[in-house]
């Protein structure tokens, strides 16, 4: 199922410094057609179907067709992301269709914050075994450490 | 065309490939850094809120102990991946691994990932070392903690790194690395006194089951195009087990993960005949002893069984999703919100990380409750984070590493202050997504240790970026320069595109170093003929043409996959046996021979004199 874009509803993300789509593909797929102002799939056949870009465009202007020489027409896969769910529409080629939610995140985006309470470290310790956090992190006192040298 | 720029980046560690143990490098680096305020930078060629293996998302982490519940100890994990891997296994490394990946899972938790969970408030097992997660956005939560961790301003994204440097008045220590943009008319070079190699695994490789639109529907990402290796192997860093290959049984077309359906949901492989492969073909087992007798049944073996039923004419084969579900609903008594419930799950396993399975299921109007799905094996991988083990020769940790595996720092390669991590390091395999990350943590703190002892500011060698950047660009020029050659259209006399030559080297690979299309199956002569061709394919290389940047990015990518093929096919040649029987066979050594062969392979290039070493490494024991 490579991409493709809806003329209609894809705008090249003129009001954002580069188009999402452009931005987020994993292996420089999606680009802009500078004459259009429009994005494309300048590759398809090396798409994963990944659907970052389905995902992230602005404007729900990317889809997905089942790939030429494997798939039957007729089905699609919709997302719908939130910032804590997300919601599938699967249609059949038969028209049957089912919808799911899951969750992708329990806390706030923007929330982490590495090391936090974790104690300065020393250049000694970087040496030891071990990662930082462990205390609080491993679940178990001490590091195992059979076959220990 | 216009000569690039270049941007000269000085850091103290650079991370090459922001994926999950890029990023677990970013994370623990960034914290041992701030002893001595030491600069860590990471480079990546996509975005790495979606950049590697793991982009897509994933539904399960594959590696969890649960030490604080007692449900598995590190010495558990290392009998398994042993016997999974037919007897070699790094198993420092895979103890490193193992005690460690739980502080990592549960750091994952408290950042938002959501996780399945049991009534005692455990993670949801779907088998021994697997836990169930909704991970559609694993990814971007882990990319945001190496966001953070080390500082916006210090991740460079959209550059590809082609080329590791190496100490002006000391060769066999890192400088840094060097590579272009892939969006802007740029050269990064990249000063740094230790370098992570964590740049990801290599696929498409060999010819992929589909050739047309297909192409890029292949089981691991098709953007790991064995960076990782390439940046070593061209370093003169020493590989291991670079015969080691991946080759899984997937839904077929889709490439959809069938371990929930396995392990959770206890569905059978049978063949068209309604036959139990495994139990059909159980005495097939007894020809690879000891391990054929071991369980659980060895990833290769279980590959072997299902080829010699395809021999048999016993396909195709099915994975019985229809019984499965079938009985699962019976078991709650066809209550409805419950059936809802276990399909709800069934699906979520492609939707968190194998879409295109999904669509391929609704648009053949398979309803997975009735109608069972095919299962075929997949082309090979090279890969050192599932069930295979290429990757970089690396030291283990002083505490428990033996003495033959240990030289100063952990997961250090033989070019000193240049680690590995993830698919980067050999092996060591069965880390996952988890394991990758904790291994990235592993070699960041290493790396940090090392910086702290080898404070040196790195010598660049001017001549030698001056050199490479010309090589870089070579591709834009080789497109000005023959396009008078013909009127229009891509053939040309004297050019090729990065695609034709994609497609010549996976035919290669497939014809002649047991790809799928060859029933896995090569021999001596064979090899020998098949490192002919990849000699003339390597001589044509610098005739790729490219039109623009992503063609130029392409050419590159080329380029780490004929290294990754040809120390694939060279490491075949070498190990005179078949050790994992379904992963590929060599027809004249078909049998599994301990007495010489239960030993590590290792390769060095020697890229002056375009040479290949390759040795023996002793298999030491942990456990």
């Amino acid at each position: 199922m490579p991409t493709y874009v809806n003329p209609d509803k894809c705008d090249g993300c003129k009001a954002l410094d580069r188009p999402a789509c452009q931005y987020i593909c994993p292996n420089d797929l999606m680009t802009l057609d500078k004459s259009l102002g429009k994005s494309w799939n300048q590759e398809p056949d090396l798409c994963w179907e990944c659907y970052a870009c389905v995902k992230t465009c602005p404007q729900g202007a990317i889809a997905m067709r089942g790939y030429g020489d494997v798939v039957p027409l007729g089905a699609s896969l919709t997302p719908l992301r939130g910032t804590d769910a997300i919601m599938w529409t699967v249609k059949f080629r038969d028209g049957q269709m089912k919808r799911f939610k899951f969750p992708i995140r329990t806390t706030p985006w923007g929330s982490i914050e590495p090391h936090h309470d974790l104690p300065a470290p020393t250049v000694d310790d970087a040496k030891k075994p071990g990662l930082c956090g462990q205390a609080m992190y491993l679940g178990v006192d001490t590091l195992p450490a059979a076959g220990k040298r | 065309m216009d000569k690039p720029e270049t941007e000269v980046v000085e850091c103290d560690l650079l991370i090459v490939g922001g994926g999950m143990a890029g990023c677990g490098a970013a994370y623990e680096s960034a914290y041992w850094a701030q002893a001595k305020g030491l600069r860590v930078v990471l480079v990546e060629k996509a975005a790495i809120e979606r950049s590697g293996a793991v982009a897509m998302g994933l539904s399960a982490i594959n590696c969890y102990m649960g030490m604080k519940w007692g449900e598995n100890q590190p010495e558990d994990f290392v009998r398994y991946v042993r016997q999974d891997l037919m007897g070699l296994s790094r198993e420092d490394l895979v103890y490193d691994i193992a005690r460690n990946v739980d502080s990592t899972v549960h750091m994952f938790e408290e950042w938002g990932l959501p996780f399945f969970k049991t009534p005692e408030g455990r993670y949801k097992r779907e088998g021994r070392w697997q836990v169930m997660i909704h991970g559609e956005s694993y990814k971007p939560i882990v990319a945001e903690a190496a966001k953070k961790a080390i500082g916006e301003n210090n991740i460079y994204e959209r550059v590809f790194m082609s080329h590791i440097l190496l100490d002006k008045n000391d060769p066999g220590k890192v400088a840094g690395a060097l590579g272009f943009s892939v969006r802007d008319n740029k050269i990064y070079v990249f000063k740094a006194k230790a370098v992570i190699s964590s740049a990801g695994g290599a696929t498409m490789v060999f010819r992929p089951h589909s050739v047309g639109e297909g192409l890029g529907r292949i089981w691991y990402a098709p953007w790991n195009t064995g960076s990782a290796y390439k940046l070593m192997i061209t370093a003169g860093a020493e590989m291991t087990q670079m015969e080691h290959r991946l080759v899984v049984a997937r839904f077929k077309d889709g490439y959809g993960p069938v371990g929930m359906w396995f392990l959770l949901f206890k569905a059978i492989l049978k063949n068209a005949y309604g036959e139990l492969v495994e139990e059909k073909w159980a005495d097939l087992l007894k020809e690879w002893l000891p391990y054929g007798e071991g369980k659980p049944i060895p990833t290769p073996l279980r590959n072997h069984q299902m080829i010699r039923d395809h021999l048999a004419g016993a396909g195709p084969h099915y994975l019985r999703t229809d019984e499965a579900l079938q009985k699962m609903f019976a078991d709650v008594q066809n209550d409805p919100r419950k059936v809802r419930e276990i399909e709800a799950d069934a699906w979520e396993d492609f939707l968190d990380m194998t879409m295109s399975q999904a669509l391929l299921w609704a648009s053949e109007n398979i309803d997975p409750a009735k109608t069972p799905s095919e299962v075929v094996l997949t082309e090979p991988y090279l890969m050192g984070s599932h069930a295979s083990g290429t990757g970089a020769w690396v030291s283990g940790p002083e505490d428990i590493a033996p003495k033959d595996y240990f030289w100063g720092y952990n997961r250090m390669t033989t070019v000193r202050g240049l680690f590995a991590a993830g698919d980067g390091v050999g092996g060591s395999a069965h880390k996952f997504s988890s394991g990758s990350y904790t291994e990235g943590r592993l070699a960041g703190k290493g790396a940090i240790a090392y910086i702290n002892d080898n404070g040196a500011a790195p010598a660049i060698d001017q001549d030698r970026v001056d050199a490479v950047t010309s090589e870089l660009m070579r591709p834009l020029e080789v497109w000005e320069e023959s396009r008078a050659g013909v009127t229009r259209g891509e053939v040309n006399p004297t050019a090729l595109s990065p695609k034709q030559s994609l497609l010549r080297l996976q035919k290669i690979m497939d014809e002649y170093v047991a790809g799928q299309g060859s029933g896995y199956i090569t021999n001596g002569p064979t090899l020998a003929r098949g490192l002919e061709l990849l000699k003339m394919l390597r001589e044509d290389l610098p005739r790729m043409a490219a039109r623009d940047r992503h063609d130029l990015l392409r050419s590159w990518e080329v380029w780490d996959r004929y290294y990754c093929a040809e120390a694939h096919a060279r490491h075949v040649l070498f190990r005179e046996e078949t050790r994992w029987p379904g992963y590929y066979y060599r027809g004249d050594f078909p049998k599994l021979d301990e007495a010489n062969w239960k030993c590590f392979t290792t390769s060095r290039y020697d890229g002056a004199k375009n040479e290949w070493t390759l040795t023996k490494k002793p298999y030491i024991a942990l456990i």
